[in-house]
């Protein structure tokens, strides 16, 4: 069973989310034959180019620069079973907000505006200097998740995934080894994050909103019930609940639950209807209410931007 | 001249690259490192709640996220002007020492320790399972073990070592339970036994071995006089979470010492319009291009920079051996770029014995984690020292949190010209009339891999692995292309 293992744009966390299985990959490896792990093993592009098949490909990150679409082409088609790994790959996770802005405005501010840059110039895809060229992969001007760009068969969600959901791709690949093919699908729960959550609810709305700063949140108790924005509603299962057993908020990384159209709209349809019905806020007070959230893009299209229904927000 | 006919868009690999350029002679004229990857954090944060930013920007690198989360959750605390209470600066503080451990534990022990113990390996042994034959499997076991305590205890306190979140403005989210608090102490001192352990093997297997001894100790290619910046405590030793930066010359003269907020009078940046990352240096100094020495602005951080700038280590066994390194050496400050790698055990084994004192304190389990912030928000700068050196995040917000403007100072960003003026000292002892030696690849390796450069955060893009591909150019022409094999 040939496999490769790539990061487009990302951070690196998902190549450490692997190697933080510990012993367990060393299992992992005796099971898989690995021709490409730029994070760990030595093989090189060439290695990639030269293979004619591969049975399996974990590709994380989102598509951000020339090189990388290029990459993900390759690896498209020469591999049977491609896996999106990460929020990345799978929704353009956080590096996706960056479609709100023009890639020009993305360039102008890290390269010229910032107030510790001197002299600033935007870099180039070519610079000529004296008899020679030096190159740079272009910008894209927006984030692409993978099947944004190629097909993808297998989503594996989470920034980064819990190491629940990573055994759950380990035994896929076992069953893709064995000659099944199990049905295209997300490797997380079909529910949302709320049927995990350890905390009790009592079924008392909350006043207002507050954001995690303004208060000090009680840690029994749920979230949406302190004021607290947390998606884990709209959010499917399988991270385990970290950031909520650190007394934090959902923000959604693993993606939308598979009944919502839409991460973002229906998490702040479903926050104003928490307004509606006669024990609940009147009307006027839902707008006031909703009025501090400055920044809803932001918030619930958190690591899902590039796969917003609502076109556009540039 | 042999030419070789590279497809121009397949020309790049990894995230990094080496351009040579030799003159008409054939000798080494320009060498250039460039990185290849951009996704631009400073703008996308831009109207954003700010109190949203340490869970936003930890997604600039997989690698050291907890740098990112602890600089964003300082820069929080100064936007909102509130200080975190007692108990919560401890439990960062723990959290952070752990953080910066896991990241020396798997720079040293995964990628550094094979250079310097299997350099005359075959290239497929020179990795950490070829450690095996020369440390035996219980050393190397037991770094991949006390590694996963590094992370554990972070997500203890923060959810989740790549997924930090406990940081809030004035404080952390949860407090500490007695149960996690043993937990922690526990691996703690197993940390500081294998701090320990990793000096002995540095001692005894590094310095043991006269090549490797060698190179430690020359001055010709793995050595270069430049200023360094660093984080001091109180009483000038080095901490990795708080405290005053301090600026030293060549010579070990102070340049200057200012507070975080203060940055923007003392560092700047120069930007080449052939990579992704810009070229820091000391504004008082200047930008006078690649060159190293007193006169140029160019300056170092990340271990070997914060232990040339302070007076000591604010541990016991960590400051012995800080002391037996300068010793060493003989002088103050030390240019070997080569005792980054020593500097990081000495961190370690600092992190280590700080985690114990701390989270044997009464006041770790303390249920007053937070201080709600009371005044508006505006503007605010918060500074640690990233495993890789100094790290800054500057945000300025309107008067609900919004964020209106971010700059982002990184650690690896400010070793960019120090790596540059390496890979050209480098090639130009390897190189002349354009006789190209194979051995440049691991050559340049080593001085780059020491800096431990992490293009993730370089670029606000990718932790890199070394650059892949070496190119020559000749007469204008793709000489010679050298790639590992």
């Amino acid at each position: 069973m040939k496999v490769v293992i790539d990061w487009l744009a990302s951070c690196g966390g998902c190549d450490v989310s692997i190697l933080d299985l510990g012993v367990k990959i060393l299992d992992i490896i005796k099971e898989f034959e690995i021709l490409y792990w730029p994070v760990a093993l030595d093989f090189k592009k060439e290695d990639l180019k030269a293979l004619e098949s591969v049975d399996i490909a974990i590709v994380n990150g989102a598509v951000r620069t020339s090189e990388q679409e290029e990459q993900l082409k390759l690896i498209r088609d020469k591999t049977d079973v491609l896996i999106a790994y990460g929020s990345c790959a799978c929704f353009g996770g956080i590096p996706g907000l960056g479609n709100q802005f023009s890639s020009e405005d993305i360039l102008k501010r890290a390269y010229v505006e910032t107030p510790s840059t001197t002299e600033g110039k935007i870099p180039q895809v070519v610079t000529k200097m004296n008899g020679f060229e030096l190159t740079l992969p272009k910008f894209l001007d927006e984030v692409k998740a993978l099947d944004d760009v190629v097909d993808v068969d297998y989503y594996v969600p989470g920034c980064p995934p819990s190491t629940s959901t990573i055994e759950e791709m380990v035994d896929l690949m076992l069953k893709l080894k064995k000659g099944e093919r199990p049905e295209k699908r997300v490797l997380a729960s079909d529910k949302s994050l709320c049927y995990d959550c350890p905390r009790f609810k009592s079924l008392v709305r909350p006043p207002t909103i507050n954001r995690p700063h303004e208060i000090v949140a009680d840690q029994e108790r749920c979230f949406l019930e302190q004021g607290i924005i947390c998606l884990g509603f709209v959010t499917r299962g399988g991270c385990g609940a970290r950031c909520i057993k650190a007394n934090m908020p959902c923000r959604g990384c693993y993606g939308k639950v598979p009944n919502a159209v839409d991460f973002g709209t229906e998490a702040i349809t479903a926050i104003a209807m928490a307004g509606t019905g006669e024990d609940y806020l009147p009307p006027m007070r839902i707008t006031e209410a909703i009025d501090k959230i400055k920044d809803v893009v932001g918030l619930v299209y958190q690591f899902s931007l590039p796969k917003s229904k609502l076109g556009d927000l540039k | 001249m042999r030419k070789i006919s590279i497809d121009p868009n397949t020309r790049l690999e990894g995230h990094g690259k080496v351009e040579i350029i030799l003159d008409d002679d054939g000798n080494v004229k320009d060498a250039y490192f460039q990185v290849v990857e951009f996704r631009g954090f400073e703008k996308f944060c831009e109207g954003r709640h700010v109190e949203e930013l340490p869970r936003i920007t930890p997604k600039i690198c997989g690698v050291c996220p907890g740098a990112h989360h602890m600089a964003s959750t300082k820069a929080c605390d100064a936007v909102y002007e509130v200080e975190p209470t007692e108990t919560a600066k401890k439990l960062r503080e723990i959290f952070y020492n752990a953080h910066v451990i896991h990241s020396h534990m798997l720079h040293f022990y995964a990628l550094s320790l094979p250079d310097l113990l299997l350099m005359s390996a075959n290239a497929k042994e020179r990795n950490i399972f070829g450690l095996l034959n020369v440390l035996g499997r219980e050393v190397v076991a037991e770094a991949i073990e006390c590694r996963g305590y590094a992370q554990k205890i972070q997500e203890i306190l923060a959810g989740h070592p790549i997924y930090p979140v406990f940081g809030l403005p004035g404080g952390v989210s949860k407090p500490l339970e007695e149960e996690d608090r043993k937990k922690i102490e526990e691996m703690a001192k197993k940390l500081v036994e294998f701090g320990k352990k990793g000096l002995e093997i540095f001692e005894n297997h590094v310095l043991k071995n006269e090549e490797v001894l060698e190179l430690i100790k020359e001055k010709d290619v793995y050595y270069q006089e430049t200023n360094y910046l660093g984080m001091v405590d109180e009483n000038g030793c080095v901490n990795f979470y708080d405290g005053i930066l301090k600026a030293i010359d060549p010579e070990g003269n102070v340049i200057c010492t200012f507070e975080a907020k203060d940055y923007l009078e003392h560092i700047a940046e120069h930007v080449e319009p052939w990579s992704y990352v810009k070229f820091p240096y000391l504004k008082q100094i200047g930008w006078k291009g690649l060159v190293e020495g007193k006169d140029s602005g160019i300056y170092r951080v990340n271990a070997l920079a914060r232990l040339n700038v302070a007076d000591g280590m604010a541990t016991p066994l960590a400051n012995e051996a800080y002391k037996a390194m300068f010793d060493f050496f003989g002088k103050k400050p030390v240019h070997n770029i080569l005792a980054y790698n020593w500097a990081r055990l000495i961190e370690i084994l600092y992190g280590a014995e700080r985690i114990l004192e701390l989270v044997q304190d009464e006041e770790v389990t303390g249920k007053d984690v937070r201080n709600v912030p009371k005044k508006k928000p505006s503007e605010g700068v918060g500074v640690v020292e990233a495993p890789r050196g100094v790290l800054i995040h500057h945000y300025v917000t309107n008067s609900h949190g919004v964020v209106e403007s971010v700059n982002l100072i990184v650690a690896t960003v400010q070793n960019n010209p120090a790596i540059n003026l390496s890979i050209k000292k480098v090639a130009q002892r390897l190189i002349k009339n354009g006789k190209v030696d194979g051995k440049i690849l691991n050559m340049i390796e080593m001085a780059v891999r020491a800096y431990d450069p992490c293009l993730a955060c370089a670029s606000h893009a990718l932790p890199g692995k070394m650059p892949l591909v070496v190119d020559v150019y000749w007469n204008g022409e793709l000489y010679k292309r050298i790639v590992r094999n």
